[in-house]
């Protein structure tokens, strides 16, 4: 079976006679023979679509996790409802067949729909522009320091706050590892959970930029605004990295906290977890440094009728034009995932997205106030949005136990932190159902539930 | 019907939304210095039917795989399976956490052994990391990577890659960002390279040689097995690039012509959708010496179960959040199923006598600057049609009028003027002549009535757009009407 091939056999006769030849082997002549011989595919036979559906069928299956409701994992995926407007847009043909728009009068589709990603970017971030997206928060993190090292350079000191997602500041230790021209510090963290800022007031004219998660892998929003005062001071910029962006629904954004470069993954907006991917990256900065930005950038023109039309620009920043001196090496993002981004932005709009927010804030505090009414108290006192810190040793211990009986309570924090070795984050959001969440107190504080049922 | 569509800004009106949850019993305030500045002005006030009309007139303004051939060169835009879109969203694989226990997602995991495994298989290789999320993306891991094997052997000389000067822009901008300076090597009247232009620039200060195979004019690169002898001979490493693999699978691996670092296009080869730019998958095969260095986690077997691991002390790291594009790789491990062994197979030979027959078809009426047999995608260029004030931009607008995609153009930068055309092994015989025929009228109408050609497209929603304006006076994005400042004096 030659899968989703055409041709007939005289199709094949009439093209290979078009083209002058007897046989399609002798299109790879120039293939030497010692090559192919040894290059004979060991794989099995092909399926039928029947036969393919059943084997992943059958895999999807064993990931018993994911068809649990009582799973209260954050730390950068974020389970939320997704609107059925979402992804019935996103299954479109017409965008999910497309490629990169390099011919803008039949791509003002995807051109239209990335510059409005733009603006939600923009506007969530709280900057005044925005890239068509990187890969993920993890990467976007990673590209933001580069762009701070284009836009100061000479300066070497990165401050990474050691409460950013651990998984962002291996990336960024991956990123500018080549490069070697960078020394990264750690900011360590305080005992309310937010990063100690004391460090950056020696920072000096070496300082090129510090880096904060907001909110931080503790659920914690650090305080950007003290960050940045403290990062102008010494001349560095202030990149804020957050893996929820549901939280700036509600809190500062990083731009008005005085954050320089801010980025974000976008999965929380209409993409599923998907074991981690594909999310997408949100990328925004201030205007004066926009020739610094890495990726894609969409433009607002016009047609030869005057008709208002959009375009791929400021190209010159690119690999494909300036190949080595170029900003970044990135070509294909993720323009799927930012359109999903796109429609539920648009579909929540400005009040269906600040009440989400409210309604994550609300149970995520609900939960963690009848946990300490138990006894289970929170790591951290600092202020949080969907996720929090509680010290439960007993359940870090059963942790796998736990998640064989159906329940995985939050992560523990000991894999990243060994310090923090009774430690469990907790992510609580709208997905969540009361029975679910009594399921979760009475697995982590099973003195919580009784004394609810006495009381009730 | 193009119905006209404005931002999504710039519609609804104030207090409506689209999707909205019962208020919560209890609320929860932030200190006030942490609380949104802005309530939030500016995003959108629309309906859900708003919200609809919005995208689906959007998605109307589109050429796509599913609409017309795409005949990108080295973009491999075949037909993306339907099938997948149902299969990678079953729950099993759309809701399971990337930090659910190992235990919990034997699928998934499962799943990716597979795909490591035939991936080894297809490339001729040892080891596997799924986690790039793009070609660019798994070019500068494997860079990283070589970069990674000089240091071990504490070999600091070197501080360069050797790049052709057909290779694209990612190879060169890739280098910059693994740490090095690049130097481009010219390919010979042929197109190809030469065992004798690598000697003369290869040194002990050189990392790496990134080859594109077959490169991007289609031409295998038949003298790679040699070049790869003298790189490694002088304590180099080989990259190679595998944008253009749908010419090869089945026919020539990777591994066997001297090859220690490879990257695949998932979105290329292995179909899935290409999405308006992304997601992608860049996986990266390499030799059993470099496995060593591979991002974490590694995917173990412990007993009979599947496992992360981030035991990997010489591991250049992470480049990813997780596990790469998870989504993006459930697709291709159907697609491989699906074709199996002798299937894919079948897709290289079809997709080569597909080019082969344009190029036939064409040649005569184009000018086809290298003229040795070429392999999956073939490039024309502009010289004869310059005579009568036509370009290969001109060329490509006019197809848009004929119902076509363009190819790509002004790449590879070896060809003045190309037109880079790579058909895939899906289209019919039948698109292909209409195709053809296009572009023969096209040459006609070059002599014929050259203003028609120079000012198309005439049939498309808009016409020949700005490009210069957008650049010097950029606008790029929409603003609220008077926003306040929420500037932290």
């Amino acid at each position: 079976m030659s899968g989703y091939s055409p041709h007939t056999p005289a199709d094949v006769d009439a093209m290979l006679r078009a083209i002058g030849a007897t046989s399609i082997d002798d299109l790879f002549a120039q293939v030497p023979a010692g090559l192919r011989a040894r290059a004979t595919l060991t794989l099995a036979d092909g399926l039928s679509e029947p036969a393919l559906r059943q084997q992943l069928e059958a895999l999807a299956a064993r990931n018993t996790g994911a068809l649990l409701p009582a799973v209260f994992l954050g730390a950068g995926a974020y389970p939320h409802w997704i609107p059925a407007v979402v992804d019935q847009i996103l299954q479109r043909s017409e965008f999910a067949t497309a490629y990169t728009p390099y011919q803008p009068e039949v791509s003002q589709g995807t051109l239209q729909a990335m510059f409005e990603f733009q603006t939600f970017s923009a506007l969530l971030l709280g900057l005044d522009v925005a890239n068509a997206s990187m890969y993920d928060g993890a990467s976007a993190t990673a590209e933001a320091v580069l762009m701070a090292r284009r836009v100061l350079p000479g300066r070497r000191t990165v401050w990474l706050s050691r409460a950013l997602h651990p998984h962002y500041r291996a990336t960024v230790a991956t990123y500018v590892g080549g490069l070697g021209d960078l020394e990264l510090r750690e900011l360590s963290f305080a005992a309310d959970g937010r990063t100690d800022l004391v460090p950056l007031r020696t920072a000096g004219a070496d300082a090129l930029c510090v880096v904060l998660g907001y909110p931080n892998v503790f659920g914690v929003f650090d305080d950007v605004i003290g960050a940045a005062r403290l990062a102008r001071a010494a001349g560095a910029l202030t990149i804020t990295a957050t893996a929820e962006p549901l939280a700036l629904a509600y809190a500062r954004s990083p731009g008005a906290s005085g954050a320089d470069i801010a980025v974000a993954e976008g999965q929380s907006f209409g993409l599923p977890v998907s074991y981690g991917g594909p999310g997408v990256g949100l990328f925004a900065a201030r205007e004066t440094h926009i020739r610094s930005m890495p990726g894609r950038i969409v433009g607002e023109t016009v047609d030869t009728q005057g008709r208002r039309g959009y375009v791929l620009t400021l190209a010159t920043r690119e690999q494909h034009i300036r190949r080595e001196r170029a900003t970044s090496n990135i070509c294909t993002n993720q323009g799927l995932c930012a359109l999903a981004v796109t429609v539920y932005l648009s579909l929540l709009g400005r009040h269906g997205l600040r009440r989400l927010a409210e309604v994550n804030a609300a149970a995520a505090h609900d939960v963690a106030a009848r946990l300490a009414e138990a006894g289970v108290v929170r790591r951290f006192a600092g202020p949080f949005f969907n996720e929090f810190v509680v010290r439960s040793p007993d359940a870090v211990t059963r942790w796998e136990t736990l998640a064989a009986d159906g329940i995985v309570v939050g992560l523990p924090l000991h894999r990243w932190y060994p310090e923090l070795d009774d430690a469990l984050l907790v992510c609580v959001t709208e997905r969540h159902r009361a029975e679910d969440i009594d399921r979760l107190l009475e697995t982590l504080a099973p003195a919580a539930t009784r004394a609810r049922a006495v009381r009730g | 019907m193009l119905l006209d569509e404005s931002l999504i800004f710039e519609r609804g009106s104030a207090g409506r939304a689209g999707w909205m949850l019962p208020a919560p019993p209890n609320a929860v305030e932030l200190p006030p210095e942490l609380r949104r500045e802005d309530d939030l002005v500016g995003l959108p006030e629309v309906s859900e039917l708003e919200v609809v009309r919005h995208f689906v007139r959007l998605s109307q303004w589109n050429y796509s795989a599913a609409t017309t051939l795409y005949p990108l060169g080295s973009c491999t835009m075949k037909y993306n399976p339907v099938v997948h879109e149902a299969l990678v969203r079953l729950p099993g694989f759309s809701a399971l956490h990337p930090l659910a226990p190992d235990q919990l997602a034997q699928g998934a995991l499962e799943l990716l052994a597979q795909l490591e495994a035939a991936l080894e298989a297809m490339s001729g290789l040892d080891a596997v990391c799924l986690q790039p999320a793009a070609g660019a993306h798994g070019e500068l891991l494997g860079m990283l990577v070589a970069r990674a094997h000089h240091r071990e052997r504490s070999d600091a000389r070197r501080r360069r890659v050797l790049i052709p000067s057909s290779a694209h822009g990612t190879n060169a901008a890739t280098s910059t960002l693994a740490g090095y300076e690049v130097r481009e090597v010219p390919g010979d009247h042929r197109g190809l390279l030469t065992v004798r232009a690598v000697a003369e620039v290869m040194d002990d200060s050189v990392a790496a040689v990134m080859v594109t195979n077959p490169n991007t004019l289609g031409l295998f690169e038949e003298e790679l097995e040699a070049i790869a002898a003298l790189v490694h001979e002088r304590g180099g490493l080989v990259y190679m690039d595998g944008a253009n693999l749908n010419a090869i699978l089945g026919i020539a691996r990777p591994g066997d012509m001297g090859v220690d670092i490879a990257h695949f296009n998932l979105h290329k080869t292995f179909s899935t959708p290409h999405g308006g730019g992304g997601p992608g998958a860049g996986p990266v095969a390499v030799r059993a010496s470099l496995a060593g260095y591979l991002p974490i986690p590694r995917l173990v077997r412990r007993g009979g179960q599947l496992a992360w691991s981030e035991d990997a002390p010489k591991s250049i790291g992470r480049l990813h959040a997780f596990n790469g594009n998870f989504g993006v790789l459930v697709r291709a491990v159907a697609y491989i199923l699906r074709l199996g062994g002798p299937g894919l197979t079948e897709a290289t030979r079809l997709a080569v006598l597909n080019a082969n027959y344009i190029r036939a078809r064409l040649r005569g009426s184009y000018h086809l600057p290298y003229d040795t047999p070429s392999l999956h995608e073939c490039v024309f260029s502009d010289r004869d049609l310059q005579e009568h004030g036509v370009h290969t931009v001109d060329v490509a607008k006019r197809l848009l009028d004929y119902g076509f995609y363009a190819p790509t153009i002004y790449f590879p930068l070896v060809v003045k003027g190309a037109l880079m055309i790579e058909p895939t092994e899906t289209e019919t015989k039948e698109t292909l002549d209409a195709f053809v025929d296009a572009l023969l009228r096209i040459a006609e109408e070059a002599r014929t009535q050259p203003a028609l050609v120079r000012d198309a497209p005439h049939q498309t929603r808009v016409t020949r757009l700005d490009e210069t304006r957008a650049a010097r006076r950029p606008v790029l994005r929409w603003r609220p009407p008077a926003r306040e400042s929420a500037e932290i004096p």
